[in-house]
């Protein structure tokens, strides 16, 4: 399209300026107990989650059913709105004085959700669907069906066989890879991916997931990646994000949490996924019982309840996410990995002791 | 909304034989309600008493006559044109009213949704009999006013139905995928909402037109609606009831043609609604 200069799609900060930038996001749900007069409870959803990701990467986001994956996911996309915290987009402030519009916002940002079925309309073909939102943005019905006949052709779809089906004559694949579609009509710099191949099986994920490479190669798009899958997270991402009943317990490198992974939990997720080694089949269960209740918890470490380690300190204090070991971008929440937090397995630091010795040797 | 979309639905519709037979009966009255000055047999307003309640199958009154002696066949026939209006006149303005503001509730929630919802619930406290007539009665007489406040007392349920969709709908994934296109709530409500709930209002409005005729007849019989002699098949149902142990087959009649025509409309609804589920 020969348009005039995009003011909304453009590369403001360069490429050192990470794309998307999340500080402290919260997000807590009123529950009603019992009667009304009574002090309101809260489930805390979203506790203070920062984490930023950089231009043309892709961060995967695990933890467990009920972590806050998925409410991190809208409060990123505004589709909720949060009760205190900060989108940095691109170097703009979403949504403040002076900064990015959210109308512009989200026209950067578009989501893939996990239903595929219930992401799409059953009263509109695959291509009304998609061309929905450039008609929104003021194009023509007529461009816009034709914009929307040629993503479906680059996800795959044979425009002629598939624009004019509806939801319920595609199958679960087809149907996401128009999802897939529909995003893409925006031409969006940041795609989040709300589980969005869970629902499909392996081969079939597969497929989307080589897709998903491909579109990320060619238009130089940044995604967050929300899965309980670790191989698919494993495959996909650059950058993974641990979360425990919301809150972040471990960031870094993909490299870096699947081979030495520091934070207890991380460790019981990965050795939860079956090896294919018969020599190291898990006998145990890593991970015993559920999380605990989200409502209102307790101070300290909300991992110490399941955690094998636990101490007093866990149960005093919360621990910070704070960087570990040699690399600065491997961040984990745990008084173990933190010097001086007085746990047992923790480096001392005492005091006569420089603080590079104790950070750089022991690590 | 699409015209391909509307296409198939007609489609699907013209494929099923008992909405097809519902329709023609409907488009049949409809007709005849139209035509009545010129295939009626007699006048509907002048009888002979010496030929009141008159059998079926009489000669010149081919389905007896009234208490008045006036020819019921004529009767039923203008009667179809008043029974018609006030089934669905009271109906459709309130499909219009209460899909809009059962659309708004459901989709802004939250307060206003509260405020408008419980408002609606006073209303719905009174059983439409009772609501029907008092504002009827505070109206005054009139067929006018009796359409308004029919209306009046299907608003509220219509509002219900739609503001339940609505909700429903509300929530799903592609009106946030729609929300992150950056689109108006105005634009969402006709772009990706109507078309999913107008369905269930739908047929549950069309529901609504039998008991529509019913209450307004109801109306008719104690002075708040049509007044006698106007012939409306409510009106004369009522009228006919003395008569029932003298001739029980011409006081039953009225009763038949309401019967007939409520259960085409829900046969018709029943048709549309499984047209607009769009599934092979």
């Amino acid at each position: 399209m020969n348009t005039p200069p995009d003011t909304v799609h453009q590369d403001r900060g360069g490429p050192a300026q990470p794309l998307l930038q999340v500080h402290k996001l919260k997000k807590y749900f009123p529950v009603r107990t019992g009667g009304w007069l009574r002090q309101p409870s809260y489930v805390h959803a979203v506790d203070e989650v920062s984490f930023s990701v950089a231009k043309g990467q892709t961060l995967g986001i695990v933890g467990e059913s009920g972590c806050g994956k998925s409410t991190t996911a809208r409060l990123v996309a505004r589709l909720l709105p949060p009760d205190s915290g900060k989108l940095v987009f691109d170097g703009e402030g979403v949504a403040e004085f002076r900064g990015l519009a959210l109308r512009d916002f989200r026209r950067n940002l578009q989501m893939v959700f996990q239903d595929s079925y219930a992401s799409l309309n059953p009263r509109l073909t695959a291509a009304q669907s998609i061309a929905f939102g450039p008609r929104v943005h003021g194009v023509t019905a007529h461009a816009a069906q034709q914009l929307a006949e040629s993503l479906l052709a680059r996800v795959g779809l044979e425009p002629r066989q598939f624009a004019a089906r509806y939801p319920h004559e595609l199958s679960g694949g087809q149907r996401q890879r128009v999802n897939i579609a529909r995003a893409l009509a925006f031409d969006p710099r940041l795609l989040i991916l709300d589980e969005a191949v869970a629902a499909l099986d392996k081969s079939v994920q597969a497929q989307v997931l080589n897709l998903l490479q491909e579109l990320k190669a060619e238009r130089a798009l940044t995604y967050l990646f929300i899965s309980h899958d670790l191989h698919v997270v494993h495959y996909l991402s650059d950058q993974v994000m641990v979360m425990y009943l919301g809150q972040v317990v471990e960031i870094g490198p993909v490299r870096r949490i699947y081979d030495t992974p520091q934070h207890p939990y991380t460790r019981a997720l990965l050795s939860a996924t079956p090896s294919l080694d018969p020599a190291r089949r898990t006998l145990q269960p890593p991970l015993q019982g559920d999380p605990p209740n989200p409502i209102d918890p307790a101070p300290g470490c909300r991992f110490r309840t399941r955690c094998a380690h636990a101490q007093a300190v866990c149960q005093e204090r919360a621990p910070e996410l704070l960087p570990c070991g040699d690399a600065p971008s491997h961040q984990v929440a745990c008084h173990m990995q933190q010097p001086g937090s007085g746990d047992s397995q923790a480096v001392a630091v005492p005091e006569f002791v420089p603080m590079a010795l104790a950070t750089g040797g022991h690590a | 909304m699409n015209s391909s979309y509307w296409n198939k639905v007609a489609q699907a519709l013209r494929r099923d034989p008992v909405a097809m037979a519902a329709a023609a009966l409907l488009a049949l009255l409809l007709l005849a309600a139209w035509a009545a000055p010129w295939i009626a047999p007699a006048d509907p307003y002048h009888g002979s008493m010496l030929h009141r309640l008159q059998p079926l199958g009489a000669t010149g009154h081919w389905l007896g006559t009234d208490e008045l002696g006036r020819d019921m066949l004529s009767r039923l026939l203008y009667g179809a044109r008043l029974s018609l209006l006030i089934g669905v006149v009271p109906v459709a303005a309130a499909f219009v009213l209460g899909t809009v503001i059962g659309l708004f509730a459901g989709y802004v929630g939250g307060a206003a949704n509260t405020l408008i919802m419980r408002t609606l619930d006073v209303f719905y406290a009174f059983p439409s009999v009772l609501l029907a007539v008092a504002i009827a009665g505070a109206l005054g007489p009139g067929l006018s006013n009796s359409l308004l406040a029919l209306t009046l007392v299907f608003v509220p349920q219509v509002v219900r139905v739609a503001e339940s969709v609505t909700t429903q709908v509300r929530n799903l994934d592609y009106v946030e995928a729609a929300r992150m296109s950056g689109a108006g709530s105005l634009r969402i409500l006709r772009e990706q909402i109507l078309g999913n709930v107008l369905g269930p209002i739908f047929v549950y409005a069309t529901g609504l037109l039998s008991v529509s005729m019913i209450l307004g007849s109801g109306l008719s019989f104690l002075g708040l609606g049509v007044k006698p002699p106007e012939p409306e098949w409510g009106l004369m149902l009522n009228t006919l009831r003395s008569a029932i142990y003298l001739n029980p087959w011409i006081a039953a009649l009225p009763g038949a043609m309401i019967f007939f025509t409520s259960i085409a409309f829900n046969l018709l609804a029943d048709g549309v609604r499984s047209a607009l589920e769009l599934r092979a």
